[in-house]
């Protein structure tokens, strides 16, 4: 985080990815409703390098569920790219979440004693691309991620940062529209954590448009603009006029 | 997902915790062997029923004389000699479907050369073979001219004919029936036990006119034309109830009974006997089928155990397969397939051991089995049912999860 707060000058030209008015969720537990979204509404256009941040309970991973199509709004509207998706449930989501969105999480979530090109195939298994071709596809994004020679390793066989390599490929077999990612560094040491991040970045460089959930300023200082949650609303929305690059 | 796909992940997740599924596999394989073995040591013994009852006749009916009472002392049937060859005849006569053969039973030392032996002797009508349905092993029936003539001709059971005249052929010999001479002109093929266990082989036929005259002569059953049993055969497709009746009507009416007064012999309907041997083995068949595969459904329940259990440790596999797009029914498909490869591969592994405990069972034992196609399809369906149905629930709690919570449970 550098300098000031500065307003919002999202280039008019550059085509709006996602769109959100007003987006609520409340939880009942018990007898108490728990708000943890409270009305968010933002636009985040095609290629940004975008940061959530926020402390624990902040809502920041509530929105970040209801960006990546795993849970429904209580109200509010939600569009991702050209589609409204917050009335979609079930089925639909999971279609939309298989195409358009690549997830990458704090534990990489690889499934265990399953290569790496089989769980890069995985997204492209329930698109029902055609065996050979998701091979070949798999196999490209394993090299984009540098790891093309790791392909029949097993996730137990592979450091931290190759396993959340292997998830970041996996993330990108699909070519979806956005990458969500989760705490990608939590569970990686510093210097992993600066080549995962190096590599969001190209990918961001490459026009892929990135969602970053953090709830360290040292990582979200890597992003260009970074939303603050607090308290279930967006606080603040700034843009990182000179992003660090790893 | 595909089948192919879903089997491979299956497979997969089973090799995973091999003692595990092995384990989980046991109970459908004990089930299914025990199944398999049930069925067809049951089918075994439904079998020899079946073959025993053929070897009777199932159409049958047969008429005993009645009883008498003499000084409030009951004589059981036959004591008093109510039936005739009269009546024997007039049975076919009146109702054309049915065929009658009298029989005049009486008991005998055979002697031939130096060998003797005690045995039932049957004065009967060349009828007498078509009706209790014997073959005749060589030789000949025979006919009505010996009928007429009383010959002293007969034919010899199998067990006689062994007991009698060891290895030589008896066709042509000549045996003393009470002292008569007889020359064997047939020998009948073997019928086995009988339902209650005595030997069926072990008897002499003979004209009824030569058994009257010449060998029971002595005793009362010689006298007029009266006889210990006739065998009425009811032609196929006729209604045994209803044959049962006429013959009973008929006889009433030969014997002048009045309405009211009871019968004067004993009928009885050997299809009901039949029938009622039938179904009491396959009962028991049923029954042990039916416990057997009670030990299924409990092996079904262990599936459904360890796959709840399956459920709950890959909870965050099954959030992140969500997550890349696994829809509802790529979850229900997996867990599902899942607990079906379990019980169709312990449901082979049991036909297999069913098989061979079966065919262990008939080696040692010496009991009769008969193992069917069927069964085995039987017990395949069977098991790939109990996978379906037990598998159901926990892949159905599977497809549901919450992808948010499945992603985050620890």
């Amino acid at each position: 985080m550098t300098g000031a707060p500065i307003p919002r000058l999202i280039p008019r030209l550059i085509p709006r990815l996602i769109h959100t008015r007003d987006l609520t969720k409340t939880y009942q537990v018990g007898d108490n409703v728990i708000r943890a979204l409270a009305g968010v509404s933002v636009d985040i256009a095609q290629g940004e390098f975008t940061a959530v941040m926020g402390p624990s309970g902040s809502g920041k991973s509530t929105f970040m569920n209801m960006l990546g199509c795993l849970d429904r709004p209580s109200s509010g509207e939600y569009v991702l790219g050209s589609r409204r998706v917050s009335d979609l449930a079930g089925d639909e989501l999971a279609e939309v979440r298989n195409s358009n969105i690549g997830f990458v999480f704090q534990t990489f979530n690889l499934l265990a004693r399953t290569s790496a090109i089989e769980n890069v195939e995985l997204p492209l298994v329930y698109a029902g691309v055609p065996s050979a071709e998701r091979r070949l596809r798999a196999l490209e994004m394993l090299a984009k991620v540098g790891l093309a020679e790791r392909a029949d390793h097993q996730p137990a066989q592979l450091s931290g940062g190759q396993q959340q390599r292997v998830a970041i490929a996996r993330a990108l077999v699909t070519r979806p529209l956005l990458i969500l990612a989760d705490e990608p560094t939590g569970a990686l040491d510093s210097r992993t954590s600066l080549e995962i991040m190096g590599l969001l970045q190209e990918l961001n460089r490459n026009g892929m448009t990135v969602i970053l959930v953090t709830h360290e300023a040292d990582v979200a200082r890597f992003a260009r603009r970074v939303l603050y949650f607090r308290d279930g609303l967006m606080v603040k929305d700034e843009i990182n006029a000179v992003p660090e690059f790893a | 997902m595909n089948l192919l796909g879903l089997l491979r992940v299956a497979m997969r997740a089973l090799a995973i915790n091999k003692l595990r599924s092995l384990l989980t596999m046991l109970g459908i394989i004990i089930g299914v062997a025990a199944v398999i073995v049930m069925i067809a040591v049951g089918a075994g013994a439904q079998a020899r029923v079946e073959e025993q009852i053929r070897s009777l006749g199932s159409n049958l009916l047969l008429i005993l004389s009645g009883t008498t009472t003499a000084g409030g002392v009951r004589m059981g049937f036959g004591s008093n000699q109510t039936i005739s060859e009269d009546d024997a005849a007039a049975i076919p006569r009146e109702i054309p479907e049915t065929m009658s053969a009298p029989a005049l039973r009486g008991t005998a030392q055979l002697i031939w050369g130096n060998q003797n032996w005690s045995t039932v002797i049957f004065g009967v009508t060349p009828e007498y073979i078509d009706v209790r349905q014997w073959e005749i092993a060589a030789g000949r029936i025979f006919d009505a001219s010996d009928m007429a003539g009383a010959t002293k001709v007969c034919l010899v059971g199998q067990t006689v004919a062994r007991q009698l005249f060891g290895g030589a052929d008896p066709l042509g010999q000549v045996i003393r029936v009470r002292r008569v001479p007889f020359t064997v002109i047939g020998v009948l093929e073997s019928k086995g036990q009988s339902m209650m266990g005595t030997d069926q082989d072990d008897l002499v036929l003979m004209p009824i006119s030569t058994a009257r005259k010449r060998v029971l002569g002595a005793s009362n059953l010689a006298k007029q034309r009266s006889v210990g049993t006739i065998w009425v055969k009811v032609a196929d497709g006729y209604d045994m109830k209803a044959a049962e009746e006429q013959v009973r009507s008929l006889l009433r009416q030969r014997h002048r009974l009045q309405p009211g007064q009871d019968d004067d012999f004993s009928l009885r309907n050997l299809e009901e006997v039949a029938a009622t041997q039938e179904a009491s083995s396959r009962v028991l068949a049923l029954l042990l089928a039916a416990v057997a595969s009670v030990s299924l459904v409990v092996g079904g329940i262990g599936i459904m155990n360890i796959m709840l259990v399956s459920v709950t440790e890959r909870t965050r596999e099954i959030g992140l397969r969500m997550a890349v797009g696994a829809r509802t029914r790529d979850i229900l498909g997996q867990f599902l397939v899942e607990a079906v490869t379990l019980s169709l591969i312990g449901g082979l592994a049991g036909i297999a051991i069913g098989i061979a405990t079966a065919v262990g069972i008939a080696e040692v034992a010496g009991w009769r089995i008969v193992l069917s196609p069927e069964s085995v399809v039987l017990a395949v369906a069977f098991a790939f049912a109990i996978g379906v149905f037990f598998g159901f629930y926990p892949a159905r709690k599977a497809a549901r999860l919450n992808p948010v919570e499945a992603l985050r449970f620890e």
